[in-house]
């Protein structure tokens, strides 16, 4: 249990400090904090030129989907990384018990992803003018890392799929897209068609948009459990996807000696 | 004349390269397609008519701007990488102009992002575009591409000192596509914005695309992005000049 213990938190740890090997203020600061900045102002002057709701819709929607960037491409440089390292078949060959081994590395990735949204919020607020009721604030950073930790599951699932596919950042960037689209991040869902807006209940983001623009509304914690709850069980549903999928694919490695394939 | 076979031989080159990359090749036109579609989805819940046909012609040259800005910045990382910058350097052509079809490559890729983006519009969101004046057209988008590869060729040789040079890249992808006009008229942003968009090449080259296409004079526009096309290589090989010639004498040309 000890052991386990260890290598959920100080192993999780470990491997996301290894991220900062490249990932270092010069890359951090402009991708994850100046970004996400633009694409919010992108949004909300897009929507002003197409009269399409106020610049509070695109700012929620556009900080909290943005914490999909640290998100998939941390949990997909989990593998990806270590592979590119030489690293990950002694990892894979070690007899580390894989569930802490693989939550482990998502927690500190919930963490930051959920710091990303809460800074493109905060200063896309002020930006953009935006006010926030002071009694949203605190909601409104738990909705965030219930959205961090929902997009982190699909990342689980991003992660095992660099196992079987080279160009992860690729495959990183499409699902990104396909998020910007489907969440309600822009688009209101009822402005969707309708089979789109069926697919987005089961994509992280868009429960967790949708109580945190209540919120800034008005609307009590209680008012949005609901949602809340959704989020959190779709986070859920793709972690646990996620850690079968990396146990199946490294099974299929073992078997045709394709581990190392990159 | 040799030094245009060159530019021609090493462009072909560069495109094959190009087509060949998963990231260059396909993630650098479906990227800027997902946001295309994002603001066709907007605009179209504006339900103004007016707005889808400028959108479609803004988002297309996205597209353009996004295969030179995420992959130029990193141009001579690449090289880096594969361990041919310093015979790169080494060779008796200039090293800008060794560089250059490579900028130019990744723009004309953005040919295939235009082509796509408006197909995309047309069959997926039934935005009719109409080129009113076909050749100014064609002109137009040769010019953007042209000057697209200048300011490319610029940022390569301006972030080679830089190991993180493919950050940069990606950084200028939003500001771009936000000050040059592209999806938000020029009107709608702070005053301070727009002497900016003025010296990029996008903000002409898309006037002139969107003139061409909906039957305006194109022609002023076409000259302006051009000619700020010239001023972004002329810099560029100046920058080259310096920066190599520092790289050389502090032995830093690898960054390792």
């Amino acid at each position: 249990m000890i052991v386990a213990a260890r290598i959920f938190v100080v192993g999780g740890l470990t491997s996301f400090r290894a991220l900062f090997y490249w990932l270092t203020p010069w890359i951090y600061i402009p991708t994850m904090l100046i970004a996400p900045l633009f694409q919010i102002l992108l949004f909300a002057y897009i929507g002003r030129s197409a009269h399409l709701r106020n610049d509070q819709f695109f700012l929620i929607g556009n900080a909290l989907q943005y914490a999909a960037i640290p998100c998939l491409f941390a949990m997909a440089q989990m593998l990806g990384g270590e592979r590119y390292q030489n690293t990950l078949s002694a990892i894979l060959v070690s007899p580390a018990p894989r569930i802490p081994l693989f939550f482990g590395r998502s927690l500190p990735v919930v963490l930051n992803g959920a710091f990303v949204g809460a800074f493109a919020l905060a200063v896309g607020s002020l930006i953009l003018g935006v006010h926030l009721p002071a009694s949203s604030i605190a909601p409104l950073a738990l909705v965030i890392l219930i959205a961090a930790f929902s997009c982190t599951g699909l990342g689980l699932v991003n992660a095992a799929l660099s196992l079987r596919i080279r160009e992860n950042a690729v495959i990183s960037n499409v699902i990104f897209g396909f998020l910007l689209i489907f969440t309600g991040a822009n688009v209101p869902l009822s402005s969707l068609p309708d089979w789109m807006s069926t697919a987005a209940q089961g994509m992280p983001f868009t429960h967790a948009i949708g109580a945190a623009r209540l919120l800034a509304g008005g609307a009590a914690l209680g008012h949005v459990r609901g949602l809340l709850g959704a989020e959190l069980l779709v986070g859920a549903v793709y972690g646990v996807l996620g850690y079968a999928l990396v146990r199946w694919f490294e099974t299929l490695s073992r078997q045709h000696a394709s581990l190392e394939r990159s | 004349m040799s030094s245009l076979r060159f530019i021609g031989v090493s462009w072909l080159l560069q495109l094959k390269m190009i087509m060949r990359s998963p990231f260059d090749g396909i993630g650098n036109v479906l990227y800027p397609l997902f946001f295309a579609t994002t603001a066709f989805f907007v605009f179209q819940a504006g339900r103004s008519p007016r707005t889808l046909v400028y959108a479609a012609l803004g988002a297309a040259v996205m597209g353009m701007w996004s295969s030179v800005s995420t992959s130029a910045g990193s141009a001579m990382q690449r090289e880096r990488w594969w361990g041919t910058l310093e015979l790169l350097v080494a060779a008796p052509r200039h090293f800008s102009l060794v560089l250059f079809p490579s900028t130019l490559g990744l723009a004309t890729v953005g040919i295939y992002n235009l082509a796509a983006t408006l197909l995309w519009g047309r069959f997926a969101f039934g935005i009719h575009v109409t080129i009113v004046h076909w050749l100014l057209f064609c002109l137009s988008v040769g010019g953007t591409v042209l000057a697209f590869g200048g300011l490319g060729l610029l940022f390569a040789v301006s972030f080679v000192r830089f190991r993180a040079a493919w950050v940069l890249g990606n950084f200028f992808e939003y500001p771009v596509w936000l000050i040059c006009g592209l999806l938000v008229p020029l009107a709608l942003l702070p005053a301070w914005v727009r002497p900016i968009s003025w010296v990029l090449a996008p903000t002409w080259g898309m006037n002139a695309i969107r003139q061409s296409a909906l039957g305006g004079s194109p022609v002023n526009d076409l000259l302006i992005c051009l000619g700020l096309g010239l001023a972004y290589v002329a810099i560029a090989v100046l920058v080259t000049d310096r920066v190599l010639q520092d790289a050389r004498a502090r032995g830093t040309l690898s960054l390792t």
